[in-house]
């Protein structure tokens, strides 16, 4: 008996870690330096272990907005957000983040608690199965079945969140594996034999593409968000500035790219300006960089830059030929395609015309709208936040016109300084993304520019803004309508406006007042005025309400199933 | 047009599941499966027909399952000279009356009768799609009371005659 007892201390002195520890050990090891987690009963393991673990742990109000935080938290910082929720309905809760990071390719690392693994499958509490549902809309995912392969799983988690591509991993997290004990396991080493992304591209296509560039008399290079995530900004600068190749930003690009360089012809696509337009729809030769020829950016397909050999360099060679036939396809990483096209040193293509014409056409097609002080106008709006920020601020945005004006009348001049979903399109997506974005960047000044309707999809959150002290300059496009929808049923259904006005609004301003906010209704532009320029450098957040015109509409704007060349509304 | 493609993924939990995922996803039709374990310990290959358009679809089927991270290797073999195998078993009614027809069709066909019950037998066959087709085109006026197929699974040969290859991959 005795030596029975002695034999199982022996045991127990072994078996010295959790499957929990094993986790917050490998988080350390990340350099994570936030958890953006709700707990609940299938992760209390790994709570009791991050109660005392000395990473900064953000407590949302809803999942969901713990998720599009975390994607802020990537957009500004580079590093994989990593998200905890718990089973069933906590893990479920963020799958519209997952989708939003997975278009946008966003790297996260996403925990979900599981019921244990004895009751998988069988309906248990709090059960769902969140492998299957997460399949399509994570770059990959998996569930712990050792304890022993926690630190491996997870240190492949982070390899394949932030490389090649970057997008979300999922992670689920069985309760008994979290507390399960084992012995200290050795070194983890990664062992992906089918994930070996393409970063040096073929030398052979990177010589295709530079005689290309020599021989084209109408280039352009569009500019994707590959730019950003490769950090390939300065580069492009220099390729540009060496070859003389006007640049077009795709939504998810702007800022790499500064807007105010002669070169830069602004944002292409459904609500893109004109010259970027006309400059994809004339062009002899098209420079995709990064991008993946979304639908909006591309209009109808059939009309997309019909004149113009198409080169396409991008991480994933399942992008390349996908929407548009490409007759350059170069695979790799942006950065490290654009120094050596560089390096290549090119005789630049003779395109003086070309310049001179999209000059003109910048010249006489600038955005517009009409200007008044009341009611007041969203795109007025947009330009004081760009003065009272010096164009530095960090933009995070929700979905709709107000996105599009934060696009057309903030000029980024700097990369990774604009938050904005993208892909998917995720109503909400903003105040959640603002609190990541500040807390990746604490001395950066972050405006987060939201409609009214998007806004109350992710209200709760103003609690967390309040409880960090995170001096978020909210600015609330209020319309009283979902805008977009709003402006798609005047134009295309004959002003039947079904379900897009709002009539009935709480109070923002005594909202954001019962969260201990600070709050302005603001109604003109002489108000506004005075309130930005009291609040603006305050290291407070501020909610501003601002009663814009109700009936404004995003121009130009390419209709559904129209080309690029099709704009409306470049004119007053 | 029909194009055959062969995977070789890691036997991971949710593998299968992950590759008729993504052919739903991204709105591919699937029309033969199989799987098996290969060589390799921990290694399963996966043999795919799709029935696409064009060119364009089936170069961007493999290169959605190419990133697929349990996925080791992606091939299209369908222009290269392949070894391609069904199995079908048929359990076709019979009487002792027309037994010896039916033992005549299964014949040419190198098919082989592997249960025989008192109103019915049953058939087992391979080869190619196009040889189980039309050997159940043959047989259905007897009665198909039963019919299970294996889908295709195929290998390409050991030596390849030189023919027009077309080559897919851009890397």
């Amino acid at each position: 008996m005795l030596q029975e007892t002695a034999f199982t201390n022996v045991e127990a002195e072994k078996k010295t870690v959790t499957g929990a520890d094993l986790l917050i050990e490998a988080l350390k090891k990340e350099k994570v330096e936030v958890i953006f987690g709700y707990p609940g009963g299938a992760v209390l393991p790994i709570y009791d272990k991050i109660y005392d673990c000395g990473i900064l742990h953000v407590l949302p109000r809803h999942e969901q907005g713990g998720i599009h935080a975390a994607e802020g938290y990537a957009r500004i910082s580079g590093n994989a957000g990593v998200v905890i929720a718990t089973s069933g309905p906590g893990a479920t809760n963020v799958v519209t983040g997952l989708a939003d990071a997975m278009m946008d390719s966003l790297p996260l690392v996403v925990f979900t608690g599981q019921v244990a693994t004895g009751v998988i499958g069988t309906d248990a509490f709090q059960e769902a199965d969140i492998l299957g549902i997460t399949t399509p809309i994570t770059k990959h995912n998996c569930q712990v079945r050792n304890i022993e392969d926690i630190p491996r799983i997870i240190k492949e988690a982070f390899h394949i969140a932030t490389t090649g591509r970057p997008g979300p991993v999922l992670i689920d997290f069985p309760k008994d594996i979290a507390a399960g004990l084992v012995e200290q396991p050795a070194e983890a080493e990664i062992d992906l034999p089918g994930y070996q992304p393409t970063i040096e591209p073929n030398y052979l296509q990177i010589r295709k593409l530079t005689e290309a560039v020599s021989g084209a008399k109408k280039p352009v290079i569009l500019a994707g968000a590959g730019i950003l995530f490769s950090k390939g900004s300065e580069l492009l600068l220099e390729y540009a500035e060496q070859q003389n190749i006007p640049v077009v930003h795709t939504l998810l690009g702007l800022g790499g790219f500064p807007a105010d360089h002669p070169l830069f012809m602004g944002l292409g696509g459904m609500h893109g300006c004109y010259t970027a337009n006309m400059a994809l729809s004339e062009c002899d030769l098209l420079v995709n960089i990064g991008a993946r020829f979304d639908d909006r950016l591309t209009g109808n397909l059939k009309h997309f830059a019909p004149k113009a050999t198409v080169a396409h360099i991008d991480i994933d060679p399942a992008e390349i030929g996908k929407n548009v036939p490409t007759a350059i396809p170069v695979v790799g990483d942006a950065k490290v395609a654009l120094s050596m096209l560089v390096k290549q040193n090119g005789k630049p293509p003779e395109n003086s015309e070309w310049i001179q014409t999209l000059n003109e056409w910048k010249k006489e097609n600038p955005y517009w709208y009409e200007d008044s002080n009341s009611p007041l106008k969203p795109q007025r709006v947009t330009e004081m936040l760009y003065e009272k920020t010096n164009g530095e601020g960090i933009v995070v945005t929700d979905v709709g016109q107000h996105q599009m004006w934060a696009a057309q009348y903030y000029p980024f001049k700097n990369p990774d300084r604009f938050v904005t979903s993208g892909g998917l399109g995720t109503m909400g997506f903003g105040l959640p993304a603002a609190i990541g974005a500040q807390i990746a960047d604490p001395s950066a000044t972050v405006v987060a520019i939201l409609g009214d309707a998007g806004f109350q999809m992710s209200t709760q959150e103003l609690a967390v803004i309040r409880e960090l002290n995170l001096p978020i300059k909210i600015a609330i496009f209020n319309n009283r309508s979902l805008g977009m929808v709003r402006q798609w049923q005047q134009i295309f259904y004959e002003e039947r406006y079904s379900h897009s006005l709002i009539p009935s609004q709480p109070s923002f301003v005594k909202l954001a007042d019962a969260y201990g906010i600070k709050a302005y209704e603001i109604t003109s532009e002489s108000e506004a005025e005075k309130v930005l320029a009291e609040v603006m450098n305050d290291n407070e957040p501020v909610l501003l309400d601002f009663r814009v015109a109700e009936n404004e509409n995003v121009y130009p704007m390419i209709a559904p199933g129209k080309g690029l060349h099709e704009m409306v509304g470049v004119k007053k | 047009m029909k194009r055959i493609i062969t995977l070789t993924v890691l036997n991971r939990p949710g593998v299968l599941n992950r590759i008729t995922n993504l052919f739903s996803k991204r709105n591919y039709n699937i029309e033969s499966i199989s799987v098996g374990e290969t060589e390799q310990e921990g290694v399963s290959r996966i043999t795919c027909v799709v029935n696409v358009d064009n060119d364009r679809i089936i170069e961007q089927i493999t290169k959605q399952l190419n990133k697929q991270i349990d996925v080791l290797k992606v091939a299209d073999i369908s222009d290269q000279a392949v070894v391609a195998r069904e199995l079908a078993l048929i359990k076709v009614q019979s009487t002792p009356q027309n037994r010896n027809e039916i033992y005549s069709l299964i014949e040419p066909f190198r098919a082989s009768v592997i249960d025989v019950g008192k109103d019915s037998l049953i058939i087992q066959i391979t080869g190619e799609s196009e040889k189980i087709e039309a050997f159940i085109e043959l047989i259905k006026p007897y009665g198909i009371k039963e019919l299970a197929r294996t889908g295709t699974t195929a290998f390409p040969r050991s030596s390849q005659r030189s023919t027009q290859k077309t080559n897919y991959s851009i890397v």
